[in-house]
């Protein structure tokens, strides 16, 4: 058991890795620990709880931009910004049933894993919300990058490169976003009954329309049975679903649109406020694939048209899965092997820039088997090593969480 | 304005270096005469020359690794460029260096509509992607003013916004691949059609690194089906805050225009004479907002912010009615740099970003400034995502250059002052290379710097570029060695 630490501001952490650095000491990085089952398990000398950073120091809502402490819950963000009739347009999903959490996850867990919602395609991902950051490196130097407007090209965007490192470059002390008005109106419209390479082109098509989807999501028979919502578990078919957001008469006007060529291609039906806020929840959230405790879960990124052969070859030794992300993003819940369907998901990723896959749950043998995340070709994992150095030397921060050496 | 020092042991070496690029791309592929030369001298900002040690211009991706292996080795500097239509002096040559030309890499590789991608070599324009997909009704969504000129490599490079990216985002968020070649020749390839990164997000941070970390040989952006209808509209306002303040209340009201500029007196009149696009003449400022989408949404958004601008002192108002004059309505925005060379014989563009609720302060100082250096400034900015373009007008053969220089970096400083900062899309270069002080300490500036030393151990891709002071690679990874027990035995631990 390593020992914890609680620094209460960004300087007692600064001193910290300092020190660590000098003696030599690994660190972990907690924030709310609501995502400890993501990426590989680690041991390290110290476990830094960084929660005392937490507050949000300014939100100027015509200004569109939030800044707060990296520890700050997500909920307290969500809340001030909902009663501004705002929020985080890509959506961050809530990944606590995945890893049976029940902390609130912090804005600064939320930006170091880049998670991102069902709205992705259309508003990016955490990534492209990251305006500002403020952090200690592993060599315990505080440093900056970006600002709080969203226009900035003046130095290196660090900010993307902290987005999605997992706390192995810093930790991450203040963060500012960059927010959005929610939308006036929601509408999602349901088309039954299409096998998923029908599924792909139908949402091809919705993303190639000029009515600004939101969210483009497929859910097989199966899995659609497991929906809260009635219209999709009674459907008795297989659920590919589209997302409308808008001022109210553009919405209808869309909705309208969407309907009528997805239903040119079968039987069309619409949701509104409750139900399609819970549907695309639960997508977000994995929920359809959390029934089954003791399944490994993978998360893949494909280019879309490929997404229905991927999930096919991935899915050969059995397991079931969901798109979205108008079939770029699959969801698969596969049976805990000895690689816990490693060498058939990264088999079916073959092929240059054909996407990459990341373990999202499994025993903490297998994270430490496996590589959690995709591995790189040669020179790009010696030139991501070699980054990792710029900011942690001697590998004081989260050491082995993404890869073996890091 | 200081660049590195010239190494007189590499000029030296100049003939030999010309037969070694030659024999990896021959014929016309490498200039070394003048003459020749002389065309890249300079880049967007013409007011810094220099002619450098050779030009190359390679055809193939093997070529480019076997020039940077050659110049690494030889310790020769490289600055990649583009079309050369840096607004920061990004392509400026190096004398003691080479420029190595990407125009001949020109070639849409691929157009997927299935996944609304296209893949391109860097030389082709901006506005060439939007041109290839448009038969089908698609387009590549930012939209640099340059975007006739400019190549998508140095979009990438300087991550290149535009008007519409306010809706639609920046270079970075159109992104979805790329390849580069790294100083040892190795190439690696990043994203592909598919979203976000498996490892370190390098896409992102490649973005907007202008030209310092390695050269990018291919692009893979995202494109999006055109809307349904575009409208815009023509606001005349009493005073630049009553303007200021509508933008806040429509971005207050949760709208989210395709486009929203606005244009200062000076700047009106100078576009109104040059284009006769009908601006409101007797206004202070004006706005043009462009709302797109399906035109049900276009006509109720447009009623709204006229709504707006009535209850914020609106003195004028104009929605384009047909194409035609929705075109009209842009160009004399779109014009505003060549018009304000009409009416001064140089000007300099500046490009800080401020929080939009600071503008009415800014301009107000701005005109302070422009007194205390008796220089005129013409306004044009991003209204809705802050970002100012501040035309600085002046007579380099009056020896004007220098005020003018003065008065650039005051302005800002001012922008830095009130919370944003230096440049919101033309990217430092060197011409705002000695101001990166005034935002980063030496502790941010030297993180950035071990960055490039990831990819650049040496200092060879565009020194003299973004970074005030330069120190070697070695003693920035120097480690302060402290001893000692744990500090803060305060700290709570459990």
């Amino acid at each position: 058991m390593s020992e914890n630490l609680k620094p209460q501001d960004a300087a007692q952490v600064a001193e910290l890795l300092t020190w660590a650095g000098a003696e030599e000491k690994t660190v972990e990085l907690v924030g709310a620990g609501s995502k400890a089952g993501l990426g590989r398990p680690i041991t390290t000398d110290y476990r830094l709880d960084l929660s005392a950073l937490e507050g949000v120091t300014l939100y100027e809502p015509e200004e569109l931009v939030l800044r707060a402490g990296a520890a700050t819950p997500l909920g307290q963000i969500q809340a001030m910004l909902a009663q501004q009739r705002q929020q985080l347009a890509f959506e961050p999903p809530d990944l606590g049933d995945l890893y049976q959490s029940d902390q609130d996850q912090t804005i600064g867990g939320v930006l170091s894993a880049n998670l991102a919602g069902p709205r992705r395609i259309k508003a990016g991902a955490a990534r492209d919300h990251f305006l500002g950051v403020e952090g200690i490196s592993g060599r315990g130097e505080a440093f900056k990058s970006g600002g709080r407007v969203v226009k900035n090209v003046t130095g290196y965007d660090l900010c993307k490169l902290m987005a999605g490192s997992f706390g192995t470059l810093a930790a991450l002390t203040e963060v500012t976003i960059k927010v959005l008005p929610a939308p006036e109106k929601v509408r999602t419209v349901l088309l039954f009954g299409q096998d998923d390479t029908a599924a792909i082109l139908a949402m091809s098509q919705a993303a190639g329309s000029p009515h600004e989807i939101s969210a483009l999501a497929h859910l097989p028979q199966a899995v659609a049975a497991r929906s809260g919502v009635a219209y999709v578990s009674g459907a008795g078919a297989a659920v590919t679903a589209v997302r409308i957001e808008g001022p109210t008469p553009s919405a209808a006007h869309r909705t309208a649109a969407m309907r009528q060529q997805w239903g040119a291609l079968g039987t069309v039906e619409e949701l509104h406020g409750h139900n399609s806020a819970t549907l695309w929840r639960e997508i977000g959230n994995v929920a359809p694939l959390l029934p089954d405790t003791e399944a490994v879960v993978w998360k893949l990124s494909v280019t879309p048209s490929f997404g229905a052969g991927i999930m096919a070859a991935a899915l050969v030794a059995g397991g079931e899965g969901y798109y979205d992300w108008a079939g770029g993003l699959l969801w698969l819940s596969l049976p805990s092997t000895n690689d816990g369907g490693a060498a058939l998901v990264r088999g079916a990723l073959s092929g240059t820039d054909a996407g990459h896959a990341t373990l999202m749950r499994g025993p903490d043998a297998l994270r430490e088997r496996i590589d959690v995340f995709q591995p790189s070709a040669p020179a790009l994992a010696a030139l991501s090593a070699r980054i990792k150095d710029s900011f942690d030397p001697r590998r004081v921060l989260n050491p082995g969480r993404m890869y073996g050496a890091y | 304005m200081q660049m590195p020092e010239p190494d007189g042991e590499i000029l030296a070496r100049r003939n030999d270096l010309i037969t070694a690029l030659r024999k990896i791309v021959p014929g016309e592929g490498v200039i070394a005469d003048d003459a020749g030369m002389r065309v890249y001298e300079s880049d967007g900002l013409p007011a810094y020359r220099q002619i450098p040690m050779a030009v190359v211009l390679p055809n193939t991706v093997d070529q480019i690794s076997a020039i940077l292996r050659l110049c690494d080795e030889w310790g020769i500097k490289i600055v990649p460029r583009g079309a050369g239509t840096s607004l920061s002096g990004g392509a400026l040559p190096l004398a003691d260096g080479i420029i190595l030309g990407l125009g001949k890499f020109n070639q849409v590789l691929e157009i997927d509509y299935a996944n609304r991608a296209v893949r391109v070599q860097p030389g082709v324009t901006n506005l060439g992607i939007s041109q290839a997909v448009d038969g089908e009704g698609f387009y590549y969504a930012p939209d640099p003013s340059s975007q006739i000129a400019c190549s998508i490599g140095g979009n990438v490079a300087e991550n290149a916004g535009g008007v519409h990216c306010l809706k639609y985002g920046v270079t970075t968020n159109n992104l979805l691949g790329l390849e580069m070649v790294l100083l040892s020749g190795e190439v690696i390839r990043l994203g592909g059609k598919h979203l976000d990164s498996g490892g370190y997000d390098l896409l992102g941070l490649l973005t907007g690194s202008e030209g310092l970390l390695g050269v990018i040989t291919e692009v893979t952006v995202r494109i999006l089906k055109k809307p349904e209808t575009a409208r815009a509209v023509l606001i005349g306002f009493p005073s630049s805050e009553a303007a200021g303040s509508c933008v806040a209340e429509v971005i207050g009201a949760g709208i989210i225009p395709g486009g929203m500029e606005m244009m200062d007196k000076a700047a009106i009149h100078a576009a109104e004479e040059f284009c006769q696009a009908g601006y409101p003449l007797e206004a202070e400022a004006l706005l043009i907002v462009e709302l797109d989408g399906p035109r049900p949404e276009v006509d109720y958004l447009i009623e709204k912010v006229a709504e707006i601008a009535a209850g914020c002192g609106s003195t004028s108002l104009r929605a384009s009615e047909n194409e035609a004059e929705r075109t009209a309505f842009w160009a004399g925005r779109k014009a505003a740099f060549p018009a304000i060379g009409r009416i001064s014989p140089d000007y300099m563009c500046m490009d800080g970003t401020i929080p939009r609720n600071r503008l009415p302060e800014v301009l107000a100082r701005m005109s302070e400034l422009s007194e205390k250096h008796g220089l005129r400034v013409a306004n044009v900015f991003h209204a809705g995502d802050g970002n100012l373009h501040p035309l600085i007008l002046y007579d380099a053969n009056a020896g004007e250059l220098e005020t003018a220089e003065a008065f650039g970096a005051d302005i800002l400083r001012l922008c830095v002052e009130v919370g944003g900062v230096l440049t919101g899309e033309h990217g430092v270069g060197v011409e705002k290379r000695d101001l990166m002080a005034e935002v980063f300490t030496e502790a941010d500036l030297a993180q950035q710097l071990r960055v490039k030393c990831a990819f650049d151990p040496n200092g060879r891709l565009n020194p003299g570029k973004v970074f005030p002071v330069l120190h070697s690679c070695a003693e920035l990874g120097r480690l302060e060695v402290h001893q000692g027990q744990l500090p803060f035995p305060d700290i709570p631990r459990f």
